[in-house]
């Protein structure tokens, strides 16, 4: 396992108006259900105001590593400390963090403002403080219109819009948000995605967001971490890890990933349409794929050339050409939209590759 | 957090309007429904006016001078009473605690709790009173803790149909999250949405206790049920205004209590909650 750590220094520091974000560490979790093991030494630093995407396929352990923070769930081992403080043995209820339900979660006998408010009343504030607030932060997500309103009332996405309010309400020291835009459709979901990473930013909220929609990860957080049976396999920024996957199974779940055959020489080096590039990462026993970007790739019209071209996606300002490969491969390769008109479906074409270290896999 | 009276606006939705409700299309009433229909009105009321009419009116008025009309309805009214409270102390929080932490003893509750409505009552009657602590012997506690049993199947069925209507794992997490400790998410989450379950099962229990003949008699109480088959002995026409009454007292507990129901179900804006049964509404998809 390969983990990266290392951040880019300052993108949490710059701007950041009030300091009022919490320092959030997990050490070394684990945890059991039965058989199954939901977390394998789990360790994760999460930085004051940061938003860090827990990413990865369903039954990775995304969840339960929330769930542990959250209060629901409890370790089999390691710990879980809030500003140096370890919290690992303080119920949900004290733990002072917002959270916000894939599901919807509104308590059906309360209007939105109740719900927004309630936080708050156990906190024991006074009614016009709490009614204050409770407004206040309606009108930031843009419900200003729907305070009174029951949950069965509003639409999905005003339902998660209370949701992140009443979350956001108590002023938690973390946000908790366990892929609280799975439920809704898509237009509505790009919407309040950016509201809710503007939000996230505005207040400086420390925030932990579970997802396992790779685009909603990379749009949305500070840095991202791959998961994978229970172990974190990568933590980065979005853009070097499209860039700079470590593994093979980071490379393959976030964005686009050719696999195209090769040949490993004796100094860890592939050879892979015609070009020798030197393998970076792991290298398996036995025949290797080269795994490289569409972006990465290089198609040209030639007479004889080594593939056909089978589709070309046209995608606004690029074009995704699939070409068929000798070997029954087919590869996606990202052209400008400006260049791409010779690229016809039927059309000869030679695929070559941009001079990089390559990840490899075994092949499958 | 002066930054959040500066607010980040965004626009409501094109499509993020409130839900829209689902047209229910119903059939006509055909003639053969209203057949049916008439034949089981025939069915139910012909006895009922068949007793008031052997009754007559003036039997109202003299049945509640009877001797033993008064204590007799007074014992029945407080192991009502009593019986209620015991039966929702004890199931409320056991179907709860089976929702949230043994959900897959769900199945083995139900079996349990069915089991009152398959034993008869004599075998639980003369079970029961062998292993009856003395000092409760002769009490009508005795009778009280009995009725605990028989009315568990309804209470519990209640509370089980309440807690299926709403994502009662989820609304308790969040009440945690929000600071609430157990007792806080009970009171202000868990029993305002099961207002209607714990109606419904009060009125099923105190309608079985005021009903109850066979365990009272064998027990030698003179509920009302009780009173009344004596006193049919001495008196037909005023027994039967008695039992009357009850029923109708009996009619207007679940009168009150669909009442009461659809008002909560349409605030909530859940599905009806009848006597047994839940029908679920989702709750508003984004459209």
């Amino acid at each position: 396992m390969s983990v990266n750590t290392a951040k880019d220094a300052g993108t949490a520091e710059a701007g950041r108006p009030n300091g009022t974000g919490a320092r959030v560490s997990l050490q070394n979790l684990n945890r059991h259900f039965g058989a199954t093991r939901a977390l394998d030494g789990l360790t994760l630093e999460i930085e004051p105001g940061e938003l860090v995407a827990l990413l990865g396929p369903s039954g990775c352990g995304k969840t339960t590593a929330l769930r542990i923070l959250a209060g629901f769930e409890i370790a089999d081992s390691g710990s879980v400390t809030v500003d140096g403080r370890d919290v690992s043995g303080v119920p949900a209820a004290k733990r002072d963090m917002g959270m916000v339900f894939q599901s919807y979660s509104l308590f059906p006998n309360m209007s939105a403002l109740d719900n927004v408010a309630f936080g708050l009343r156990m906190r024991k504030k006074g009614t016009a403080e709490r009614r204050a607030r409770a407004g206040e932060l309606l009108e930031m997500v843009g419900l200003a219109d729907q305070v009174q309103q029951y949950p069965h009332q509003l639409s999905g996405g005003q339902q998660q819009r209370v949701a992140l309010a009443r979350a956001l309400a108590i002023e938690p020291s973390v946000l908790l948000l366990d892929e609280p835009l799975s439920a809704l459709d898509a237009k509505v979901r790009l919407q309040l995605r950016e509201q809710i990473r503007a939000l996230q930013q505005r207040l400086h909220t420390t925030t932990l967001f579970v997802t396992h929609d790779q685009e909603e990860a990379l749009s949305m957080a500070d840095r991202v971490g791959v998961m994978r049976s229970g172990k974190l396999e990568q933590l980065a920024t979005p853009a070097e890890l499209y860039a700079r996957p470590a593994t093979a199974f980071v490379a393959e779940f976030v964005g686009t990933m050719n696999r195209i055959p090769g040949e490993a020489d004796g100094d860890g080096r592939i050879r892979v349409l015609g070009s020798t590039l030197p393998i970076t990462g792991d290298r398996p026993d036995g025949p290797l794929d080269a795994l490289i970007r569409p972006e990465e790739l290089r198609i040209a019209a030639a007479p004889g050339g080594n593939g056909i071209v089978t589709i070309a996606t046209f995608l606004g300002s690029i074009t995704r050409v699939h070409a068929l490969l000798s070997g029954d491969v087919t590869v996606q390769v990202d052209v400008p939209s400006t260049e791409s008109a010779a690229l016809s479906p039927g059309t000869s074409v030679r695929v070559t590759v941009a001079e990089a270290e390559v990840l490899v896999t075994g092949r499958q | 957090m002066a930054a959040v009276a500066q607010g980040t606006q965004v626009a409501t939705a094109a499509g993020d309007g409130p839900q829209r409700r689902r047209e229910r299309t119903r059939d006509g009433f055909t003639p053969w429904r209203w057949l049916i229909l008439i034949l089981a009105a025939i069915y139910f009321l012909l006895p009922l006016y068949a007793a008031l009419k052997f009754a007559g009116w003036g039997s109202f008025g003299s049945v509640v001078h009877q001797s033993g009309f008064g204590d007799s309805l007074w014992l029945s009214v407080r192991l009502a009473i009593i019986t209620t409270l015991i039966t929702l102390v004890l199931m409320l929080p056991t179907a709860v605690y089976v929702h949230l932490r043994l959900p897959r003893l769900r199945r083995l509750m139900e079996g349990i709790t069915i089991l009152p409505i398959v034993i008869p009552p004599v075998v639980l009657i003369v079970g029961l009173l062998q292993i009856m602590p003395g000092s409760l012997k002769g009490t009508p506690y005795t009778l009280g803790l009995i009725y605990v049993v028989l009315a568990m199947p309804f209470a519990y069925r209640s509370f089980d149909a309440g807690l299926r209507a709403f994502d009662l794992k989820t609304l308790t997490e969040a009440s945690n999250s929000l600071g609430a400790g157990w007792p806080a998410t009970l009171w202000r989450i868990v029993l305002p949405n099961l207002t209607t379950a714990m109606l419904s099962a009060t009125v099923l229990t105190v309608a079985l206790v005021l009903g109850e003949y066979t365990i009272a008699s064998l027990d030698l109480f003179q509920t009302f049920p009780v009173w009344i088959v004596v006193f049919d002995q001495t008196s037909g026409p005023e027994s039967v205004a008695a039992s009357l009454l009850a029923l109708f007292v009996t009619w207007i507990f679940l009168l009150a209590i669909t009442m009461a129901g659809s008002r909560q179900a349409r605030r909530s804006g859940r599905g009806e909650v009848n006597l047994f049964s839940v029908s679920r509404r989702d709750p508003g998809r984004s459209s």
